[in-house]
């Protein structure tokens, strides 16, 4: 402070402040886990190869670079799962629910163990940053462990009455952009009550499933409880259709989740779906602005949007427009694109060359149509799949990118002017998976999410996640939820 | 479990048994102790004969306690009270010992008992989280309002732990009061106090913070009158007052209207399924108005 | 910075329609948006956790060194430990003088003197003289005090002044009387620096600490600073993160840029690296000079002197290593 002129100072010079401050690479070791060259699937206790003798290959988004080959399970494996699990389903269904809990118990603790090795090679095999698997997976995936394991000894607290029994055989396809934590959804639940599970975990993302079939033999759980039979769709569909199923549980697409829906009709199955969305993400302008704007780049940029809970849309008061967007483009421009496994890494790689493809194609068609496309200023890696954070203002209603689940880092911004707006344009759309309001307000938070048409609503947060909340969708999100007390009434019978 | 020597005629280390306080292990501020045997009359022990004035310190440790405690995430009490129940499982044999000797029990029947404690630490454990979606939830009111009742802990609760059942009865009545989020000042079983001695240790090595919970051995009386009596317990639990010691410790708790929880009539059946009822007795309920407008 | 001294400041870094009457301030101050604070505080968490390795570690070792207000502030301050705090600001680690100096020395007014002396003769004119004033730190005393305080440390030679605001006046409500007694101290620093100081703990909220943030800036304060380093809460990353939006956001306004110097409690340097990616990612790299951020701090020198000792050497030191003053 030798003068007192009070100027920022010359630009090159803090620039250089800044290039000198640049985190240099902080990557967390990928020794901590010990990838065989090949995995099979995981039936009655055992690892077994498909009996048609099928694999395929899963690569690391990040470099392409092939981390393993994988059994393809065709639909004899699919039979052998199904029938382990039949088997299994008596005893595990009659042991004490004391009994059944403690196991849960033990799982819960030994993903505790584990859980950087798996946050690593969750961060391999799915390509977000370590950061999130770290923070945000792995601790939610031992939670929903421990909050099940405490529900397995009391079923008859659950609301569902006084004795209610599990349904048999639960045959469920996860999605791949939380391996892992939709893993812990589905499975934790459906073994508290009594279940037993056949697992399908996603083609492009299979190993966190085959490692947690490690962890199930680790906590002793009794052979062909936990069955894991990795592939394509058409194993997926071949254990949905199975006749020997009770439940069928998915996560993924609408698309898929309507043809799942088809399947079972007519069936005695029990069907809960977790689907698409587009969610609203709405902020008036006594909104905690700074606040506001994390939350905003929090909704769409977690997990590189692939977040079916994503707040694709930000409808924001028009009387704030400029400045919430102003603050929103110089927070991105702070965003760290790049290597998953830096810890300083905020954005990681696509998942897929397909979704990519997919992101791709909406976010021309957005520019197509008339938006105003930005992106951060940002250098992408020249191996794997890479999509920079991007931003389509002059967005309205009837462009695709409103309307369609892009499930990439892509932001739409519209504009409202009243609550009544806000409410019309969050609702206009076939989904209702997710909304985010953000007001000072309490009474406007309250009004605001009983008009809304969404099984989650945010207020002065977003993309919060705990075992105990019940998550899922309205209308074409899906049915069903899965979480907390609710998450039990998927996995029993009144009874 | 002392016994004088071990099998090989080497002299065995004895315990030195100590008050369990403010996450530390006192002894008995009066410098007293009595003498604690097994069903046939042996010496055991030498217990802490706890005063008025350490029921004091305790009830001050655990007033310091409960804001922790009782602000905690649901999640994490859960946690804690589940690494209690691993601590106690790595000692089973040693509490198994404890508790056939304190209770005259055969060795298969204190295994069991023991067992049985620390399936109910595990059973309790799971309703730190649960708790609140079971007796708690919305309630629609005819109103533009918005109006949700929770349960929260009702503060300092006193437990006179179970004359008889030494380690099983111990957790069944402690374990309720700390998952709903209270802080408990214990009096041990007069007579059969080891076992909730050395659950202590347990307790101070499982996380726990200190002072949530206190332990107290000597006269359950001498003990429980201070404390049925002292205005900054919100709350006790009456199951190890006998006789006509129960009406009296009532009669005191009223002064301030503690919550009472009366001892069962007749003798208690410790393996039976609890119910919710010993931890909804130490829980209020708050509710919560807003209105819901734009 | 007296504005008749500084015409070229006038109008500037000030919005003269807010602060024309109490309520026009009042109606300015609460209609800055709130703070909501689960998120304030997860964002400072979550840049808590950034990583900062080598070559840029290094760097923030030494930028945080440069920006230290070595500080003594206690009742039992002699000469002699003043003297021995400015030789150990003037040359930080006697065995290494590649190791930078701080920003300043940090005392009462009554040993302003002192320190500008001892940094004299130690050829360490570039270390500044801050010192309290204001009946620091509670602030209590009639206004002419106040004053007469600030122009005794500046004429002892302060080159900077830490003042107090009137807590009381604050939290009941009279802006207008903080605003005012900041510009009349102001008036009394002469060419000498001003920090405001905020005791961020009496405040209590963070709504209270954004609008105390801008009554300041409005006032003419060159710094703003979190606390006293006396109370129990005093800089923490979460208030000292909002801080940081505030003066980002009144250079957008007004174009006058402000510093931050959060302080007490900060005592290792991983606390004080955490605190400049909180700069970096929410000021940006126009604050990330001891011209724009301080921290007011005196056992924080020593760890960042044996860290930097350590990614010298390799080897961990420790508190033999380096000079206890």
């Amino acid at each position: 402070m030798t003068d007192n002129d009070t100027t920022p100072q010359d630009p090159s010079a803090t620039a250089a402040a800044s290039q000198l401050f640049a985190y240099a690479p902080a990557p967390e070791s990928r020794a901590v886990v010990d990838l065989a060259p090949s995995y099979g699937l995981f039936v009655d206790g055992e690892f077994r190869e498909a009996a048609a003798g099928k694999v395929f290959k899963t690569l690391s988004p990040a470099t392409e670079e092939v981390l393993a080959e994988v059994a393809h399970a065709g639909e004899e494996d699919v039979e052998a799962a199904v029938r382990a699990a039949r088997a299994a389903f008596g005893p595990w269904s009659a042991l004490p629910g004391t009994e059944r809990a403690k196991y849960l118990f033990r799982i819960a603790r030994v993903i505790q163990e584990r859980s950087r090795e798996l946050a690593v090679l969750e961060t391999l095999d799915n390509g977000k940053p370590i950061r999130e698997s770290r923070d945000a997976d792995l601790p939610l995936v031992a939670a929903h462990f421990f909050y099940y394991a405490g529900w397995a000894d009391k079923l008859s607290w659950a609301g569902l009455g006084p004795d209610p029994r599990p349904l048999g055989v639960a045959a469920q396809v996860i999605p791949w952009n939380f391996p892992l934590l939709m893993l812990a959804w589905k499975i934790a639940p459906a073994l508290a009550a009594g279940n037993t599970v056949v697992l399908k975990p996603a083609e492009t993302t299979p190993l966190s499933a085959l490692f947690f079939a490690d962890i199930c033999r680790q906590a002793g759980l009794p052979k062909g409880v936990v069955n894991i039979v990795t592939g394509d769709g058409a194993t997926g569909a071949a254990l949905v259709a199975h006749p020997d199923v009770n439940k069928v549980a998915f996560t993924g697409s609408t698309a898929v989740g309507r043809q799942i829906a088809r399947t079972v009709a007519g069936t005695d199955k029990r069907l809960t779906l977790e689907l698409g969305g587009k969610g609203a993400n709405i902020v008036f302008e006594d909104a905690p602005l700074d606040q506001a704007v994390e939350g905003i780049v929090g909704g769409i940029f977690f997990n590189q949007g692939q977040v079916c809970c994503a707040g694709s849309r930000l409808l924001v008061q028009e009387s704030v427009h400029d400045e919430v967007l102003d603050a929103l483009k110089r927070r991105l421009a702070t965003l760290r694109v790049g290597d998953p496994l830096d810890k300083n890494t905020d954005v990681g790689a696509i998942n897929s060359a397909e979704q990519l493809a997919r992101i791709t194609e909406l976010a021309d068609a957005g520019e197509a149509e008339g938006a105003a496309r930005w992106s951060a200023p940002c250098a992408l890696p020249s191996e794997g799949y890479w999509f920079a954070p991007t931003v389509f203002t002059d967005v309205s209603q009837a462009h695709r990118i409103a309307r369609e689940e892009i499930f990439g880092p892509v932001l739409s911004v519209l504009t409202f002017r009243t609550p009544d707006e806000a409410v019309a344009k969050a609702n206009n759309t076939p989904y209702g998976l997710s909304a985010g309001i953000w007001t000072e307000k309490g009474s406007r938070i309250l009004k605001m999410a009983n008009r809304l048409r969404a099984g989650v609503v945010w207020a002065n947060t977003f993309n919060k996640f705990d075992p105990t909340s019940p998550f899922g969708g309205y209308k074409e999100s899906g049915y069903g939820r899965e979480g907390g007390r609710h998450g039990l009434e998927a996995y029993l019978e009144h009874a | 479990m002392s016994t004088p020597e071990t099998s090989r005629g080497r002299l065995a280390v004895l315990k030195t048994y100590k008050l369990y306080v403010g996450g530390k292990f006192p002894r008995s501020e009066s410098g007293r102790v009595y003498e604690v045997t097994d069903g046939k009359g042996q010496w055991l022990a030498n217990a802490p004969l706890a005063s008025r004035k350490d029921a004091r310190d305790a009830v001050v440790a655990a007033r310091k306690a409960f804001g922790g405690w009782s602000g905690a995430t649901a999640y994490n009490r859960g946690q804690i009270l589940y690494r209690i129940a691993e601590m106690l499982e790595g000692r089973r044999e040693q509490f198994a010992a404890e508790v056939a000797a304190a209770e005259g029990l055969s060795k298969a029947k204190a295994q069991a008992a023991t067992d049985a404690a620390i399936d109910r630490w595990v059973w309790y454990a799971g309703w730190s989280d649960k708790l609140a979606q079971v007796v708690g939830g919305a309630n629609p009111v005819a109103g533009p309002f918005f109006n949700l009742s929770t349960p929260e802990p009702t503060g300092v609760v006193a437990v006179l732990a179970p004359q008889r059942s030494s380690l099983l009865g111990l957790v069944s009545v402690l374990a309720p009061v700390l998952v709903g989020g209270n802080t408990a000042v214990v009096v041990t079983s007069r007579d059969a106090p080891l076992p909730a001695l050395s659950l202590a240790e347990v307790l101070a090595t499982s996380d726990l913070p200190g002072g949530v919970v206190g332990v107290l051995s000597g006269d359950t009386a001498e003990i429980a009158r201070p404390l049925a009596a002292h205005q900054d317990v919100n709350a006790i639990d009456l199951a190890g007052a006998e006789g006509g010691l129960a009406a009296e410790l009532e009669a005191a708790a009223a002064e301030n209207l503690k919550r009472v929880l009366r001892p069962t009539a007749g003798p208690a059946d410790w393996t039976a399924d609890p119910g919710l009822e010993r931890m909804t007795a130490f829980l209020e309920t708050k509710t919560v108005w807003h209105p819901v407008g734009a | 910075m007296p504005t008749d001294a500084a015409p070229r400041d006038a109008g500037r870094g000030t919005l003269p329609d807010v602060t024309s009457s109490d309520a026009a301030l009042r109606r300015f101050l609460h209609g800055l948006p709130g703070v909501d604070a689960v998120g304030l505080e997860a964002r400072a968490a979550a840049l808590g956790t950034r990583s900062i390795k080598t070559s840029a570690k290094a760097y923030a070792l030494d930028l945080a060194i440069s920006m230290i207000d070595l500080t003594t502030l206690e009742g039992a301050d002699t000469p002699g430990k003043v003297r021995s705090l400015c030789a150990k600001g003037a040359s930080p680690d006697p065995g290494d003088r590649t190791a930078p100096r701080v920003a300043a020395i940090c005392v009462y007014p009554d040993m302003a003197a002192t320190a500008k002396r001892a940094l004299a003769d130690a050829g360490a004119d570039e270390v500044k003289v801050a010192s309290v004033a204001t009946a620091f730190p509670a602030g209590r005393a009639a206004l002419s005090v106040k004053l007469a305080d600030t122009r005794e440390a500046v004429a002892a030679g302060a080159d900077e002044i830490d003042m107090v605001i009137d807590r009381g006046a604050f939290l009941s409500g009279r802006y207008l009387q903080v605003f005012e007694e900041i510009r009349e101290v102001k008036q009394s620093c002469g060419d000498a620096h001003l920090k405001v100081i905020f005791e961020n703990g009496e405040l209590a909220t963070y709504d209270n600490i954004r609008r105390a943030s801008w009554l300041a800036m409005l006032a003419g304060a060159d710094f703003i600073k979190t606390s006293t380093g006396k109370v129990a809460v005093n800089a923490t990353p979460p208030n000292t993160l909002l801080m940081l939006e505030a003066v980002r956001d009144f250079r957008t306004s007004t174009g006058r840029q402000v510093g931050v110097k959060p302080a007490g409690g900060i005592r290792t340097a991983k606390d004080a690296i955490k605190y400049l990616v909180l700069v970096n990612e929410t000021a940006g790299g126009d604050w990330l000079s001891p011209d724009w951020f301080r921290f007011g701090a005196s056992s924080l020198l020593n760890d960042l002197l044996m860290q930097r000792q350590k990614l010298t050497t390799g080897r961990y030191s420790g508190p033999d290593y380096v000079t206890v003053d």
